[in-house]
């Protein structure tokens, strides 16, 4: 297995040998990509060697078991853990497809009130010293659901479109986050496209960051891959190398702490090429 | 952004999306919980008692938004302006 960062360890009891990394995918705005960001980073992680967790906190709504395609091995949900109604190891759906990776569904009939903030605190609690990460795909909105999301988790992604919504709510997120005092709260900007940053005719991911001032973790261009996967029950991790799937193995490698450089990908093609003038520009430059 | 646009100087949609965008977050994060705002008061207060007399009651202090801005508007009235306390006399 990979190297783990034996920063911060939690370790209580003499089997609680992993140490767990929480992270909540969160937007404020909806429909940005916070389930499929979350089912993305949750199989790459897998894959990476590490054993995973994907929680949908998404109670009412739930999407995050078909984005994974696991819709139909469900048996038992999270609100069922938390009501008693089985044990933990019941309600996780083990992904056949790569090993260690697993589900905890939402509850598909319930609302968001089923749950409250303790008893979510004590379920990611629960999970410690069992998981290496545990990935918790957030509702939108910054009322309760999103609070339960956010509660248990040490780390947080925050997932915005260059748009001026988006970034706008992406703002108001990062200050509740900050204000629950989550330690590392991370930036992905999700669906950037070079051309029409270009063009001037939509925002950059340095437009972006100069405007939010947090750290910027990755950049996933849209993608048409991100859909078929998603009509799949896919994660693009499993098949082949769209730029979409680059983009989240980049960002794993970041979450895993390996100096990745973030390139600057308003200077890039649809395909994730840089775009040849640059290219030839930057050799002419000096720097060859 | 299309020759007609430059020799216009007209905006591009980007550049106008990340003004809109800085605009309406200064209002947002203006936003000052009144915690902060005691906390601005009593700053302020201890800064200026420090050249004049002030009437804390009689303090006003409020953040005005207007258009383009955001403004933090305070009003404080003076009692008696120190003598021979001047910049350099301040610790
Ligand atoms: N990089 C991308 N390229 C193309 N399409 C994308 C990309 N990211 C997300 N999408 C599409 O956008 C839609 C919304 O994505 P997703 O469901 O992940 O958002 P969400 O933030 O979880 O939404 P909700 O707030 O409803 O939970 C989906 O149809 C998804 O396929
Ligand atoms: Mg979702």
């Amino acid at each position: 297995m990979i190297d783990r960062k034996k920063a911060g360890a939690s370790a209580e009891t003499e089997e609680s040998l992993m140490d767990t990394r929480i992270i909540v995918v969160t937007s404020g705005k909806g429909g940005v990509g916070k389930t499929t960001v979350t089912a993305n980073l949750s199989a790459r992680m897998a894959m990476e060697g590490f054993k995973v967790v994907a929680i949908d906190a998404d109670i009412g709504l739930r999407n995050l078991d078909v984005v994974m395609g696991l819709e139909n091995r469900i048996v038992f949900n999270m609100v069922d853990v938390i009501e008693g109604s089985c044990k933990l190891p019941q309600a996780l759906v083990r992904d056949k497809r790569v090993e260690n990776l697993y589900l905890l569904p939402a509850a598909q009939t319930r609302t968001k009130d089923a749950v409250s903030k303790e008893q979510m605190m004590d379920l990611c609690e629960s999970l410690r010293g069992e998981f290496d990460f545990v990935f918790i795909d957030s509702p939108a909105g910054i009322e309760s659901g999103f609070q339960n999301a956010a509660v248990g988790a040490d780390e947080a992604l925050v997932v915005a479109t260059p748009e001026v919504s988006s970034v706008r709510d992406a703002d108001r997120i990062i200050g509740l986050l900050e204000s629950f005092g989550k330690r590392s709260i991370n930036l992905i900007v999700n669906r950037v496209r070079p051309a029409m940053v270009r063009s001037g005719k939509m925002l950059g991911v340095s437009d972006v960051m100069e405007i939010l001032a947090i750290g910027l973790i990755g950049i996933v261009p849209e993608d048409d891959s991100v859909v078929v996967s998603t009509n799949k029950g896919e994660p693009l991790a499993m098949a082949n190398l769209t730029p979409a799937a680059k983009a989240f193995e980049k960002i794993a490698g970041r979450i895993l702490g390996k100096d990745i450089p973030l390139q600057d990908i308003d200077d890039l093609d649809e395909r994730g090429f840089l775009v040849s003038l640059k290219k030839i520009f930057g050799r002419r430059g000096g720097r060859y | 952004m299309g020759f007609l646009d430059r020799f216009f100087r007209r905006e591009s949609p980007r550049k106008s999306a990340k003004e809109r965008l800085q605009l309406v977050l200064i209002h947002d994060r203006a936003d000052i919980s009144p915690g902060t705002m005691e906390m601005i008061r009593k700053d302020i207060i201890h800064v200026i008692s420090n050249y004049m007399v002030i009437s804390e009651d009689g303090i006003e202090m409020d953040l005005e938004r207007d258009g383009k801005s955001v403004a933090l508007v305070a009003s404080i009235p003076v009692l008696e302006v120190k003598r021979g306390r001047g910049r350099e006399g301040v610790k």
